[in-house]
């Protein structure tokens, strides 16, 4: 493929495109993956959303 | 399944890891062939190879106006019907939004130097564009501004409505004023003006950056809707913790 005289411009602009989507998917992957482990740590101590509610209205309750 | 069981986020969750795969895979399987076809298109009988830059250029264009008009939809969901996944899908297209943005005003920019001599000029396309790209910027800086996401959600709303005069602004800028940008060649009344071995390719690749964009917005979606159970957890940790 001859991408004639201006070349750089057309690779340069293929490059831009790739490297801005690649952060954007590492942003989103990254961020997904520190979330989970995240919920999985809270999940680990016994902390869930709903397990928690009941709980925390007992004491609430009873202070 | 109505769309209304999608309002719960649980759903959602459990619907896009499903769907989430295939959408990638077609994703990679519509950019594939749209390289393929952009490879062997020929070259224009003005602007040389330079064309291929149309083919992420254009998408690009597209999907930025795409990803606000998504905004003011979900703004229009938060503030009108108060749908629960609303302003999730919003602050979750913002950053997209912006990105497809950038590379517009990017590859535009590489396009111009050769083509007109000049990487930019303020004349009202180039400009309006870069006014949105602004606007992702100004309603992203929002969304960190304010801890409650039920008052950032409202607040980001109002925001992304008054800015969606933008985008009849953009579409119609090349009709209304004298600009150095060409006028639209492709969604216009008489049919598209671009002959079809470089049309072909152009639509394939615009699909197949739609396609990443919904990946893209669905994931996430996904990832907004786990944050904010993380900080609705450690809420109740503070509450539970001694001394209180």
């Amino acid at each position: 493929m001859n991408l004639g005289p201006h070349a750089f411009f057309i690779v340069t602009a293929y490059a831009v495109t790739g490297i801005i989507i690649a952060i954007l998917i590492g942003w989103i992957v990254a961020e997904h993956r520190a979330l989970t482990r995240t919920l999985a740590d809270f999940d680990a101590r016994g902390i869930t959303r709903r397990s928690t509610e009941p709980k925390s209205a007992a004491q609430k309750s009873a202070a | 399944m109505a769309l209304i069981d999608l309002a719960n986020p649980t759903r959602f969750l459990s619907l896009s890891a499903k769907i989430l795969p295939w959408l990638a895979a077609a994703t990679a399987l519509a950019f594939a062939y749209g390289f393929w076809l952009a490879a062997g298109a020929p070259d224009d009988y003005q602007q040389g190879a330079t064309v291929k830059i149309m083919f992420i250029h254009v998408p690009s264009a597209w999907l930025a106006m795409f990803g606000w008009t998504v905004m003011t939809l979900a703004a229009l969901g938060t503030l009108v019907w108060r749908h629960p996944l609303a302003d999730v899908s919003a602050k979750a297209a913002a950053p997209i939004g912006a990105a497809f943005t950038l590379i517009c005003l990017i590859t535009g920019s590489l396009w111009g130097r050769p083509m007109w001599g000049t990487y930019w000029v303020w004349d009202a396309r180039l400009t309006s564009v870069f006014v949105l790209f602004l606007m992702n910027l100004g309603v992203i800086a929002l969304w960190r501004t304010i801890d409650d996401p039920t008052r950032a959600g409202r607040v980001a709303a109002i925001l992304t409505l008054v800015g969606a005069i933008n985008i009849p602004i953009i579409k119609f800028s090349v009709d209304w004023w004298n600009t150095l940008h060409q006028p639209a060649s492709v969604v216009k009344m008489s049919g598209p003006a671009i002959h079809p071995s470089i049309l072909m390719p152009l639509l394939v690749m615009a699909i197949a950056a739609t396609l990443l964009f919904v990946t893209l917005h669905v994931a996430a979606m996904r990832n907004e809707i786990l944050k904010r159970r993380v900080r609705s957890m450690q809420m109740m940790q503070a509450e539970l913790a001694p001394g209180r």
